[in-house]
């Protein structure tokens, strides 16, 4: 089943190719989120990373994510 | 007196290349501070910190200036480059030299200069602390 977190990204990124969320010390706070979308074509990572930020700015900001690490592509 | 908005943005522009960090430049309380630093440092590029720690009003200033939510944040040029992901990502392909090279021409290789510049001394609110 898809954590709130992939829900969340997947409604913002629904041509992603890829899609992954890691719970990186298994405590529920810190995450490593992986998004390859066709979205991202042609824009730096700054925006790109921006956009991933946006999409989890709920999150973010009630403290759900205590630290997030980011990647993304535009192809996969 | 400066607004501190004002401080934060003349930093910006002032130095070549700034990361804002929780911590120092000799001592990082966070491993994406951390990562920020060590990927600048195997490019051998000079930096500026600023320690966001001292008051939270830095950090609320910074993230609505640059419109990123997160510490670390470095900017090369007076333009923001990216937190600790994107620039170790950068450091290792080679693009983050190829970013020094465009924004700051060739000058900013061979320095290797590293120090922490504080933001809330409103006496001198340039002064070297380290």
């Amino acid at each position: 089943m898809a954590t709130p977190l992939e829900s969340i990204l997947r409604q913002a990124f629904p041509d992603a190719r890829e899609l992954e969320v890691v719970d990186r010390t298994g405590g529920g706070d810190h995450f490593h989120v992986t998004v390859v979308s066709p979205q991202f074509e042609g824009l730096p990572l700054v925006d790109q990373h921006r956009l991933v930020y946006d999409a989890l700015a709920a999150p973010l900001r009630d403290g759900t994510i205590h630290e997030l690490r980011i990647t993304t592509r535009g192809e996969g | 007196m400066t607004e501190l908005k004002d401080r934060i943005k003349e930093t910006i522009e002032r130095e070549p290349v700034v990361a804002f960090i929780k911590g120092t430049h000799e001592q990082a309380y966070c491993g994406n501070s951390d990562r920020a630093l060590q990927a600048l440092r195997a490019v051998g590029a000079s930096f500026a910190a600023v320690d966001v720690l001292p008051d939270p009003q830095i950090r609320q200033e910074l993230s609505a200036l640059s419109n990123w939510p997160t510490i670390p944040q470095v900017f090369v040029g007076g333009e923001l480059v990216g937190g600790a992901d994107i620039v170790q990502e950068l450091a290792a392909s080679g693009e983050l030299e190829a970013t020094l090279d465009q924004k700051l021409g060739p000058e900013w290789r061979g320095g290797r200069e590293e120090r922490t510049i504080a933001l809330a001394d409103r006496e001198n609110p340039f002064r070297l602390v380290s």
